[in-house]
């Protein structure tokens, strides 16, 4: 387990919330900033502020520096070739967005098949749901185990060579559950389809490399991984990239601008119109550096070790269901669940009212929930500030929400 | 552990409610049917209504939620039985008032309504309880445009 100093380095969790101290069990759906972030956007703006790609004066070239230099990190961050391949966007969604309106719209015509499967979030679904319509296109959805899991078999069922999109989280927002996206990447290039990953999850929690997963595009987004929010990314094969046409236009991103034509910028600047999210990028910069100094097996390694003493804590509470796989080995570090009828609501706001803070409702995930047969879930996701001291209070937490509640049922 | 501060938005009434939920079900067809939901947090709710001479004559709701919005749902149905139409949309606003925590007016009598106040203070919970009047306050301008 990593060393519970590192709760020092983030100022927030420095706090009382109701009267007690504060657990903070939401990274899923965003995570807390060090200091090390906060003070690198801080520092862009109280020193090198300006905007990028176009000062001739110092501040534009310290500008275009950090901007670029975060490029360069987030390349080594998931191992891509080239930072040509590196474009920033407002989060995963918008990355979705992009290659749903720009390779989806190019290459999916009336009647090819777009794969995507039950677990997906509302931004892997939508951008899809959008485009089969546009194009009288079908979107199929891979069924999920008993468990929450995929199996390969139903992956090559699914996909056929009417498929030019195959669409998949990495990590589960809800289950926990870790996709086998190598494997899926491999069934959707037999089939001549390319591989989209929905990296949310998994970019802040562990080692994601593009070129050992073959995948042809990776969207994820800096505020659940240390950064801050406004910023994400948008990874793309170079020869796909180079083939699309940009979803944005405007300053920043043309080579040439006629009255009635005008041309784009090279590779990854042709898909950034505007003037970007510098101080975002900044700070995600400076998160990877903060993640890659832990290391990210050491973090995949700590959420791992946290959530299976959080399974087994809360696996002692009678009545409490727990969604996703058993097996440890294949999930990560965060667990859905809901204790018998107390609405997830109820036992979020008895959860606050204790410090701890967890999510509850539908996750962005309604295809997902239906599948549960559940209108709603609570859910505890982990991360590096996380200790064992949090899972107790959690469990604390959870048996005091039933004692309360006890009396209704 | 805070028990204190949850008995504010957790009243014995509101449970009483969620527990034995008044007017929960379905009327017979022709009648002023609205579903809505909340779609941050998942909350249905499906209220159906008999509205004849401007007077809800009866209603009924089923749904799923939290229990602050399935109590609210209950109480609101209670609350506007047996009044017209203009009386019904008086007490949503006066209740949409009382989560943004205004004073409301001393002289109605709001009945167990009143238990709900509480949730004023707890802001992410007030989407929670408002669900049920947003569907009354469309069920009867419905009935206006009939």
């Amino acid at each position: 387990m990593l060393s519970k100093e590192i709760r020092q380095h983030f100022p927030i969790l420095n706090q009382e919330i109701n009267g007690h101290p504060l657990v903070y069990l939401d990274s899923g759906a965003s995570s807390q900033k060090p200091l090390q972030v906060i003070e690198a956007i801080s520092n862009y703006y109280k020193f090198d502020n300006s905007n990028v790609h176009r000062g001739v004066h110092t501040l534009g070239n310290r500008a275009t520096e950090g901007y670029e230099g975060a490029r360069e990190k987030v390349r080594n961050f998931i191992n891509a070739k080239s930072t040509e391949e590196i474009i920033f966007t407002r989060g995963a969604t918008t990355a979705l967005n992009t290659v749903a309106q720009s390779y989806g719209r190019a290459n999916v015509g009336e009647g090819d098949e777009i794969v995507i499967t039950y677990m997906e979030h509302h931004a892997n679904i939508i951008p899809w749901q959008q485009l089969a319509k546009e194009k009288g296109a079908v979107l199929k959805y891979i069924d999920l185990e008993e468990d929450g899991t995929l199996s390969l078999d139903k992956v090559r069922e699914a996909v056929t060579e009417r498929t030019k999109v195959v669409s998949v989280m990495y990590v589960s927002n809800v289950l926990g559950t870790m996709n086998p996206i190598k494997e899926i990447t491999e069934i959707a290039h037999a089939n001549g389809a390319v591989m989209v990953v929905d990296g949310a999850q998994a970019a802040p929690h562990m080692k994601v490399d593009v070129q050992k997963l073959d995948c042809d595009f990776l969207a994820f987004s800096g505020h659940k991984m240390c950064g801050p929010t406004g910023i994400g990314v948008l990874y793309g094969k170079r020869d796909l990239l180079n083939q699309m046409e940009p979803v944005e236009t405007g300053g920043e991103m043309i080579d040439f601008v006629g009255l009635y034509e005008s041309t784009w910028k090279e590779l990854p600047w042709k898909f950034e119109a505007g003037t970007p999210i510098i101080a975002g990028a900044i700070g995600l910069g400076a998160a990877i550096d903060y993640l890659e100094e832990i290391g990210m097996d050491a973090i995949e390694q700590h959420e791992h070790e946290i959530a299976n003493y959080a399974m087994e804590r809360m696996s002692t509470i009678e009545g409490l269901t727990i969604y996703g796989p058993a097996d440890p080995g294949k999930r990560a570090g965060i667990i859905t669940f809901n204790l018998e009828e107390v609405h997830p609501h109820d036992v979020a706001t008895v959860l606050d009212m204790n410090g701890i803070a967890v999510r509850a409702g539908h996750h962005c995930a309604q295809p997902l929930m239906k599948w549960l047969d559940v209108s709603a879930t609570a859910r505890a996701s982990f991360y590096i500030y996380n200790t064992v001291d949090d899972v107790d209070r959690l469990v604390e937490g959870l048996r005091v929400a039933k004692e309360y509640f006890s009396d209704v049922y | 552990m805070s028990i204190k501060n949850l008995d504010q938005l957790y009243r014995s009434v509101i449970m009483d409610h969620y527990k034995n939920p008044r007017n929960k079900g379905v009327l017979d067809e022709n009648n002023v049917t609205v579903d809505m939901n909340n779609p941050t947090c998942g909350d249905v709710i499906h209220l159906t209504l008999k509205v004849e001479d401007d007077i809800v004559q009866d209603a009924k709701f089923e749904g799923e939620g939290c229990s602050i919005s399935m109590a609210s749902a209950s109480m609101m149905t209670q609350m506007i039985k047996g009044k017209n139409t203009s009386e019904a949309v008086k007490i949503a606003q006066v209740f949409s008032d009382m989560m943004l925590g205004k004073d409301v007016d001393d002289s109605l009598d709001l009945g167990d309504i009143e238990a709900l106040s509480g949730v004023a203070k707890f802001p992410a919970r007030i989407k929670c309880a408002t669900l049920a009047w947003k569907a009354i306050e469309k069920g009867v301008g419905q009935d206006d445009e009939q």
